[in-house]
């Protein structure tokens, strides 16, 4: 990996336009949605209106003879391999055969001539029902007698995660200061714009599946998997996706019922979700539990650190067993300390699936651990800034649970946010009712090990330039949903050969024609997806030299190329383009391509669960916030957001700070309004976008982000990644605000103006009461 | 003017009504019940006009009627019989973009893009009717277009740019412009 660093690029660290901006702007840009084939049909899926059911029987014969039904299945016409995203507990069927474990649970499926004729169809399917007891609480699912979600798994335990690092109970012991608080974090969902869709269709045995997809190399694989079919006789091909934010990650009902469906007529067939539909089938942020012990010396130093939680799972899997060790592996990062215990247990209850949101199991436990770090330095009479700087992680240190840390400017970022923010200034003179808080994030640059376990490659790219020079298509796995990695990846590719973006074409998330790249999560592209571009690019770089080398007479130590220019280091005016050397390379030698690879590192210790949390490089970051809280209705005014990061070098500004600026919205919303509500049957009552409240544009407070100059010695140019992990300080910032301005502490999410309003209805009260005993 | 109808063999009656869409003139069948934004996308093809909620919470669907934002999921194609409808593909002239296109293209304003036609649709009326707005103004204007990626700093910026004649932001340099300059 190249350790060369320079100040000044040609292509790379300049906001460059997107690639992908102009069909974006004119509505040319065509999202699976927006796809037709010849002879489509259109499909549906009916649900579970019961959150725990058993199924009696089916009756399809009635919406098998409504005129333009093509075909009904149910669990009889589908393979009964059970699938999920995290291997190890794969635990969801394409159709519930026995019973329904959530309000929307997948039951039977139709393909017809309309849209509307399935809605017509779905209401003919008779379906009898034995409704049972269902588990909406995950803080006492786990009990004893409690019904069961699925009957394999006693006391509806899906993960127990039991880790301890250092010397725990010396630790405690020897501490000057030991508190524990409890938060609560609800369930989010991410909420993409775009609608899940996907299109299936057969040429004979080989499947092709155009789909809204954050991975079409996990789509492929778990359907490959699911039908028995050869990865390679399976084709997903990703048009534009509108945003995933972790939601889009692994494969739906639409794309396994579709299959089926298409196979069965014989014709391509279009599913869609609804935003009720695509809330219940959910994989959002998990509601979680989060007791925090911490023991610290007098000067605030974190001794220990025990975090004891319980999650949210929902009725499946999907990637929560994921999520649940990353609730712990992810919080020993920003702050240093030695001995570290994490107890987790992930509950199954009858309610939708929970998943990966942006920042992936990371932001609610920060959240506590930011709030309670805050609570400690209030006892001790310090700083909230003081002690978090007191504590902040360097550069070369390794967390207690073995992840390598190299770039490290967290104490740097808490610098920035201070002098941004004018915070000592802010403390010292204080205004009733406003109040500043501080908080600090990280993540990985791309997870270390891949979802299923295999020794392929994370990253793969090739380049290939035209025949005539005046091009270079760049053909990658990688996933544009929205954060931008088409333009990046192009950038790097023109970057490392030695040319210009302008001339960039990119074809990409196409899996017949593009190398194969895990896809966006974790927060990957970037640094892995960037890596195997600046190889791919380089080869080309090399022959173009080489090529030069032979035109020009000159050796090729003489040579280089930037900016489209082939030219001699010692002799000036001596130069060539790179198109009339791309175009004689073609003419000697035939295509000129380049490719290149990226795969991690052996990472990690040798615990139960330590593969999760590892990355070859970590992002680091703090946020500071000031808010108003007014007094009469709990309401919170944000008055400003700054916020400095620590990313390695910036590959285009603009796209880096629009991940912030999403990150922080996303974030906001998390904090104060996002929840996803259920009646006491289990049913969403919030399942659409007037009520799911997320930030409009008139709610968005000024935001400054900056970011640090710095550099990742393992990353392409030096880069490592912001997209999740600018969403990991938001929560905890907020939390701390809050509590400055009001010097009392909400203890769950969403901090709502009510529960603000509660909280100083009941501090008044105590106030008042202390007053009357006095007087 | 009381529209052709024709009714099926199931007592399904279909009204034959025109749609002015863009400058162009279009002649179309549709059940009462049809819903405008089905009809610009599934009988037109316009699917720069998106879908994202289906109940007019999102602002995905927008388009121009008579020069002011609607979302087309809230208008049944009925309504928009005979008047002047401006979709996202009506917007940019012989290949020329309108200046909050050029804007949003060059402040890096659209991530995913699936709220963009919107947005930029509910920029350009606003624009329209008050080429000077004010940050709260622009605010105000696009606060029923949801858009889950971008938090709006840069498209609020975009917009107002646009409405200054600043398409080009300060920190812009695409590689042809430095190319252009050695």
């Amino acid at each position: 990996m190249s350790s060369e660093r320079k100040d000044e690029y040609k292509v790379i660290g300049h906001s460059v336009p997107r690639i992908d901006g102009p069909e974006k702007v004119t509505g040319a840009a065509k999202y699976t949605l927006d796809l037709k084939f010849p002879n489509m049909l259109y499909g549906k899926i009916l649900t579970s209106p019961h959150a725990h059911a058993r199924i009696i029987s089916i009756d399809t014969s009635e919406a098998e003879a409504l005129p333009g039904v093509k075909a009904v299945i149910t669990h009889e016409h589908v393979p009964t391999l059970k699938y999920g995203l995290s291997p190890a507990r794969w635990d969801e069927n394409i159709f519930c055969s026995d019973k329904v474990r959530f309000v929307g649970d997948k039951v039977a499926a139709v393909a017809c001539l309309d849209e509307s004729t399935c809605y017509k169809a779905l209401k003919l399917i008779k379906v009898e029902y034995e409704v049972l007891p269902a588990v909406l609480d995950f803080t006492t699912a786990m009990d004893e007698g409690q019904p069961l979600v699925h009957e394999e798994y006693e006391r509806n335990i899906n993960t127990e995660i039991h880790q301890e690092f250092g010397d725990v109970d010396k630790a405690f012991a020897e501490a000057y200061h030991v508190r524990t608080d409890t938060f609560i974090g609800q369930r989010t969902y991410q909420c993409p714009i775009e609608p899940h869709t996907a299109i299936s269709m057969w040429d004979n045995n080989k499947l092709t599946v155009y789909s809204s997809t954050q991975s079409p190399h996990y789509f492929q694989y778990y359907i490959a998997r699911e039908f028995g079919l050869d990865m390679g006789d399976v084709r997903i091909i990703k048009p534009f996706v509108g945003g995933g934010f972790g939601g889009k990650l692994e494969p739906t009902g639409l794309e396994f019922a579709g299959a089926v469906l298409a196979k069965r007529t014989s014709r391509p067939v279009r599913m869609f979700y609804d935003r009720a539909e695509m809330f219940a089938h959910n994989r959002g942020r998990h509601a979680q539990q989060m007791e925090i012990t911490s023991g610290v010396d007098k000067n605030g130093k974190i001794l220990v650190i025990h975090a004891n939680f319980k999650m949210d799972g929902g009725a499946y899997t999907s990637l929560g067993i994921a999520s649940a060790y990353y609730a712990g592996a992810l919080l020993p990062m920003t702050y240093e300390f030695d001995n570290y215990k994490f107890d987790m247990y992930r509950a199954y209850t009858n309610l939708p699936a929970c998943g990966a949101q942006r920042g992936h199991g990371a932001p609610q436990p920060k959240y506590a651990f930011e709030s309670h770090l805050d609570n400690v330095a209030k006892d001790l009479g310090i700083d909230p800034m003081d002690i978090r700087i007191l504590n902040a992680r360097r550069e070369n240190t390794e967390t207690p649970n073995n992840f390598k840390v190299n770039s490290c400017h967290m104490r740097e970022c808490l610098e920035k946010v201070r002098e941004m923010s004018d915070w000592d200034e802010k403390k010292k003179h204080k205004i009733p009712g406003r109040g500043v808080g501080v908080s600090t994030g990280s993540f990985v640059t791309g997870a270390g090990y891949p979802i299923y376990r295999t020794d392929l490659p994370h990253s793969s790219a090739f380049i290939r330039i035209n025949e005539d020079g005046t091009a270079a298509t760049l053909y990658t796995g990688a996933v544009e949903i929205g954060q931008g990695s088409d333009t990046v990846l192009c950038q790097m590719a023109a970057e490392a050969m030695g040319y210009r973006y302008e001339h960039m074409k990119i074809i990409a998330a196409d899996t017949e024609i593009t190398p194969m790249d895990l896809g966006a999560y974790a927060s990957r592209q970037t640094y892995m997806s960037g890596t195997a571009v600046k190889m791919a690019g380089e080869e080309i770089k090399k022959q173009i030299i080489e090529m030069a080398s032979a035109m020009l007479s000159l050796p090729v130590s003489d040579l280089d190329c930037d900016d489209g220019i082939v030219f001699s280091l010692s002799r000036e005016g001596k130069a060539l383009t790179f198109e009339e050397v791309a175009r004689k390379h073609f003419v000697l030698k035939g295509p000129l391509l380049g490719k290149g690879v990226y795969t991690p590192p052996k990472l990690g210790g040798t615990f139960k669960g330590a593969p999760v949390g590892t990355s070859p490089a970590y992002s680091f970051g703090a946020q500071v916030g000031e808010v108003q809280i007014d007094e009469e209705t709990g309401q919170i005014d944000v008055l400003g957001i700054w916020d400095a990061h620590d990313c390695g070098k910036v590959i285009n500004p603009r796209l880096l700070h629009g991940q912030v600026h999403g990150a922080l919205f996303m974030g906001m919303g998390e904090s104060c309004w996002e929840e996803v509500r259920y009646d006491d049957k289990g049913k969403i009552i919030n399942p659409e976008l007037a009520n799911y409240l997320f930030l409009t544009a008139m709610d968005m407070p000024p935001i400054e982000s900056e970011v640090l100059d710095t550099y990742e010695p393992t990353g392409p140019w030096g880069a490592k990644e912001v997209g999740e992990g600018a969403t990991n300080p938001t929560l905890g910032m907020f939390s701390n605000a809050i509590f400055d301005a009001m010097g009392v502490r909400v203890n769950s999410l969403p901090l709502t103006y009510e529960k603000v309003w509660r909280a100083l209805k009941e501090k008044r009260e105590l106030e008042e009461a202390e007053k009357n005993k006095k007087s | 003017m009381l529209n052709q109808t024709i009714t099926d063999n199931e007592g399904v009656k279909r009204y034959l009504i025109t749609l002015n869409v863009n400058g162009d003139t279009h002649t179309v069948l549709v059940k009462g019940n049809a819903i405008l934004a089905n009809v610009l996308r599934d009988e037109l093809n316009l699917t720069g006009t998106k879908k994202g909620c289906e109940l007019g919470d999102c602002g995905s669907c927008t388009v121009l009627l008579e020069g002011k934002p609607v979302d087309s999921c809230m208008v049944l194609a009925m309504e928009a019989d005979g008047r002047e409808i401006t979709t996202i593909e009506g917007v940019a002239v012989n290949s020329k973009l309108d200046a909050v296109q050029e804007a949003m293209l060059n402040y890096t304003a659209v991530q995913c893009g699936y709220c963009t036609p919107g947005m930029v649709l509910s920029a350009k009326a606003l624009l329209t009717r008050n080429p000077h707005p004010t940050e709260p103004e622009v605010r105000e204007a696009i606060s029923g277009n949801l858009c889950r990626c971008t938090g709006y700093v840069h498209i609020v910026e975009a917009v107002m740019a646009a409405s200054e004649g600043r398409l080009v932001p300060e920190d812009y340099k695409s590689s042809k412009a430095e190319g252009e300059s050695a």
